[in-house]
């Protein structure tokens, strides 16, 4: 059996209908004066979940955190958590835990101070709070800057001290605000393994906001794509990927190419698409039943693009100019210009070093695809 | 700002600090004189100083200033961090450009009109006139200049800080007296000081708002002023700017190795990280 | 944060402005259409609150006789227009010492500038009454400033220079100084040094550059200033009274001799509600500058 992308592990309360949400917005609408930041969203969470919130800047994934964690009530719908209607519950009584996009140290406090804070709030005891505080320096190795203040601390560090403070209460759910957002590239790749396997060992539920597709992507168990306050697809990283149900979708992960046509042809789990953009037609396999004359959307990515120099024998196949070629090292990505004026991205991977006669400018080649290649939309 | 520092910079440097530092040296210089004519220098003497000390009035007036000045600076403190925090956190209350305008209105309305204005409500609410109305007074316009330094210093706060301490369980209010009031403090200690050198200096509102018995030491030197120059006059003011300056200095010293040293501790984190 | 430290944050300090600063207003106009008598207060009140329909009736019948009496005495009249006129100037003469010296110390060296700022703002600090004295000894017929000239022989007699309008502009230039010089200063110390290359690659010379750049973004720290100059000068009581003469005329001066010389509680009311009047503008230009430089911060 075919599956899509990679599976990750054997997790996915999801799919089975028995099993109960740990978090669920039921209708919730935010609205800040005219402004509506979140629209009618409903949205279901699990335990142990890494669940990822991603979006453009003002898509209302902030909103949706923070009211979580009770900053904001919404202005209609109700939050659960485990069961529990989170209506009316001060932000200091929810047992939830925010990992703050700017870390939110206490400037006053030393490291130690900083993640012994929610403990003594929570009136635990003196050598329970430094075990505690111990133990939590051990899980980020900080063990060394106790005594520091946070502005003597690298931003890595500060990260990791956020991100102890935040944990160190055993929070069951745990709410990440753009927690990479401040680190340099390498540091942020690092970091998104080690947060994995934190939530692993303390199986936490982890609810992560986030603009960047790869830090979703690596670490989630699903994906929630938002755009103006609404959810567009929910989605493991495969899923959201390989089959996205919109163009926005489709478009917002990854690079994609996107042809546009009407239904010729509809049978035997085939749809054939009438001559879009220099193809003479387009085979796409689907199972759904479209009416013939309906007008439907190919997306599909750069790397299931064929470029050849004969004409191949797949059924979709169009030829074109190379416009522009740039060498990224692992890939090379192309874009061509099809005889019909259309851009199209294709992308090959370079597995040897040394290529013979590589296809280069200018140069009239053949552009095909599978018919399993892409994803027809309707929207 | 940067680049060269002209010929044309150093002097208009040089002639304003000498403009606003001359007189006041002087005015020290002149308190050690020997000779009562204060203009003429006769030799170095601190027998002004000792005749202060023996004189009772001035004595007692310094006395009232000073505990106005502890009492109002303290309260208006107070009032005027509530002020800054509710002109910063909330952008939206009913009356909030009438509140506005009450915070600002104070740091450039002439002395005579905020101190006459206030003597006529005290009469009409037949308010007995002494040291607690000059303290009430001095709490209303200074608690508008602590407002203003505060509020400087909260354009900046970090609010997610609060939000922070309440996600770790705090109460909105046990966050603000463990989080942000220590990171606004040194804002609010110099709110403090600078409402107790206002108190301090007052002449002319504490004049309109005194009663019998509560003369402070502002009003007292400008009464012995319109006498004319006298060493012992110098010798108290020497003294008022000794203190004023000691604090200031200190307080600015303070702060500015604590800024040195945070620099330097940042860039030693950053070579780490 | 919950609503009740919202209501209390918001409410304690507003309600002690109300009170304490509103109210006071309130009354001064009260008093301001009451009629003089002497007793205890030493006025008359005519205009008593009792209904909304009481309240417009009596508008119509306000004892305006204090505001006639004001605009009918010419000493007055030449008082606000001589406070305003001195004040005018004596901004315009600390604008011409501040911005050169807030210009020098924005373009000081890093280490420097925040020694060259404590300096300025130090006398700030210091007692407004002593800066005032400290000239005295420097301005009288035997002072110090004639005894220098004399013995250089720039003059030959003693100069009266002690109560004259003269010394009542060095007296507010010397003390105003420092609220002068501190918004210049911040608005130019945040001024980036690169737009002034900039302007000058684009083809300004040095003395365009400054006009067109330099004097341009620090408008905002230039009117900050002399707002700050201007409105308290023009209320001034304590310079005109120490420095200035007979002949100075200054509405603090005469406000405070009704006051406590003449026992006048409602023509000193009269007086500082005009003062108001002649301040209302700058006031609100005051403020709104406030207001603009608070939203920048943020």
């Amino acid at each position: 059996m075919k599956s899509l992308g990679n599976v990750r592990r054997s997790f996915a309360p999801w799919i089975d209908p028995k099993s109960v949400p740990y978090i669920r917005f039921e209708n919730v609408t935010k609205k800040f004066g005219d402004f509506t930041a979140v629209d009618n969203l409903s949205l279901d969470i699990f335990e142990r979940e890494f669940f990822s919130l991603l979006g453009p800047s003002g898509c209302g994934k902030t909103t949706l955190l923070r009211m979580l964690a009770g900053f904001e009530n919404p202005t209609e719908g109700d939050i659960f958590l485990d069961g529990q209607s989170l209506k009316g519950v001060a932000p200091h009584n929810r047992p939830v835990n925010m990992m703050f996009q700017s870390y939110a140290l206490f400037p006053h406090m030393s490291v130690e101070q900083n993640i012994a804070f929610g403990l003594k709030q929570a009136k635990m005891n003196k050598s329970e709070i430094s075990d505690r505080v111990q133990q939590m320096l051990k899980l980020v190795k900080l063990e060394k800057f106790a005594k520091r203040k946070p502005h003597q601390l690298s931003g890595g560090q500060r990260q990791r001290v956020a991100l102890a403070r935040s944990v160190a209460k055993r929070p069951k759910l745990l709410l990440l605000d753009e927690p990479l957002g401040a680190l340099d590239k390498k540091l942020r790749e690092e970091t998104q393994f080690e947060l994995m396997d934190l939530q692993q060992e303390l199986g936490l539920t982890f609810v992560i906001v986030t603009h960047d597709q790869d830090e979703a992507m690596t670490m989630s168990d699903r994906i929630a794509v938002m755009d103006a306050g609404v959810v567009k697809q929910i989605g493991t990283p495969a899923e959201v990927y390989e089959a996205p149900d919109s163009r926005y979708v489709a478009d917002f992960i990854g690079s994609v190419n996107i042809f546009e046509g009407e239904v010729k042809q509809n049978a035997d789990g085939l749809v054939k698409l009438d001559s879009p953009d220099g193809f003479s037609e387009i085979q796409a396999v689907e199972d759904h039943k479209f009416e013939t004359g309906q007008k439907l959307f190919l997306a599909i990515r750069p790397e299931k693009m064929n470029l050849t120099r004969e004409r191949p024998t797949d059924a979709n196949a169009a030829s074109g100019e190379v416009w522009e070629i740039a060498y990224m090292g692992d890939v090379t990505n192309y874009i061509v210009k099809l005889d019909g004026g259309k851009m199209v991205r294709a992308s090959t991977i370079n597995r040897k070093r040394a290529v013979e006669n590589p296809i280069g400018y200018d140069e009239v080649i053949w552009v095909s695809f599978e018919p399993d290649g892409g994803t027809l939309l309707d929207r | 700002m940067s680049g060269r520092w002209t010929w044309f910079n150093i002097t208009s440097v040089i002639f304003g600090m000498g403009f606003l530092y001359l007189p006041i040296v002087i005015l020290i210089v002149f308190s050690f004189n020997e000779s009562r004519l204060v203009t003429v220098w006769a030799g170095f003497s601190t027998k002004w100083y000792g005749a202060l000390f023996r004189n009772e009035a001035l004595l007692d007036a310094a006395w009232v200033t000073l505990r106005v000045a502890l009492l109002s600076a303290s309260v208006a403190t107070v009032l005027g961090t509530l002020a800054a925090l509710a002109l910063t956190r909330y952008t939206r209350f009913p009356g909030r450009t009438l509140f506005t305008g009450m915070v600002f209105a104070p740091l450039v309305m002439p002395d005579v009109i905020i101190g006459l204005s206030l003597l006529l409500l005290f009469v009409a609410i037949g308010f007995d006139r002494g040291f607690l109305t000059i303290t009430l007074a001095h709490i209303t316009f200074s608690m508008c200049f602590v407002a203003v330094v505060v509020q400087s210093r909260l354009v900046s706060f970090d609010e997610s800080l609060e939000e922070a301490a309440q996600d770790l369980g705090c109460t909105p209010f046990h966050a603000f007296y463990k989080v942000t009031l220590p990171v606004i403090l040194p804002a609010v200690i110099s709110g403090w000081m600078l409402a107790f050198t206002l108190s301090l200096d007052d002449l002319v509102i504490a004049s309109f708002n005194s009663g019998p018995g509560a003369t402070t030491l502002p009003m007292k030197i400008y009464s012995q002023v319109r006498l004319g120059v006298t060493p012992e006059i110098n010798a108290v003011c020497t003294i008022l700017i000794g203190i004023v300056a000691t604090g200031v200095l200190i307080a600015s010293i303070v702060g500015r190795r604590r800024d040195i040293q945070r620099k330097l501790d940042e860039q030693q984190a950053a070579q780490e990280g | 944060m919950s609503n009740m430290f919202r209501r209390l944050t918001i409410f304690i300090p507003y309600i002690w402005l109300l009170v304490l600063f509103l109210l006071p207003f309130l009354i001064v106009f009260r008093i301001s259409v009451s009629i003089l008598e002497y007793g205890s207060p030493p006025y008359v009140p005519q205009f008593e609150f009792e209904s909304w329909a009481g309240f417009i009736d009596k508008l119509g019948m306000l004892n305006l006789d204090n505001y006639r009496f004001l605009a009918s005495d010419a000493l007055y009249r030449n008082a606000y227009i001589s406070s305003v006129i001195i004040a005018f100037f004596s901004t315009m003469f600390t604008l011409a010492i501040g911005f050169p010296l807030a210009y020098g110390m924005a373009r000081a060296s890093t280490s420097l500038r925040p020694i060259l700022l404590m300096l300025v703002i130090l006398p700030f600090w210091t007692s407004f009454l002593i800066r005032v004295y400290a000239w005295i000894g420097i301005l009288k017929p035997e002072g110090l400033l004639n005894q220098l000239l004399l013995w250089l022989g720039v003059i030959s007699e003693p100069l009266t220079i002690l109560n004259t309008n003269a010394a009542v502009y060095i007296g507010i230039v010397y003390s105003y100084l420092p609220f002068m010089v501190l918004p210049i200063y911040s608005t130019l110390e945040k001024l980036d040094y690169s737009l002034i290359e900039a302007a000058q690659d684009l083809g300004c010379t040095p003395l365009g550059a400054f006009w067109k750049v330099t004097i341009r973004l620090a408008l905002p720290g230039i009117l900050a200033g002399c707002l700050l100059v201007f409105i308290p000068a023009v209320g001034e009581f304590v310079i005109p009274d120490l420095l200035g003469g007979s002949q100075t005329l200054m509405i603090g001066k005469v406000l405070w001799t009704e006051f406590f010389n003449n026992g006048d509680w409602t023509i000193s009311s009269a007086l500082a509600m005009v003062l108001l009047i002649v301040l209302v503008v700058p006031i609100v230009l005051f403020q709104n500058a406030q207001a603009k430089a608070t939203e920048a911060g943020k």
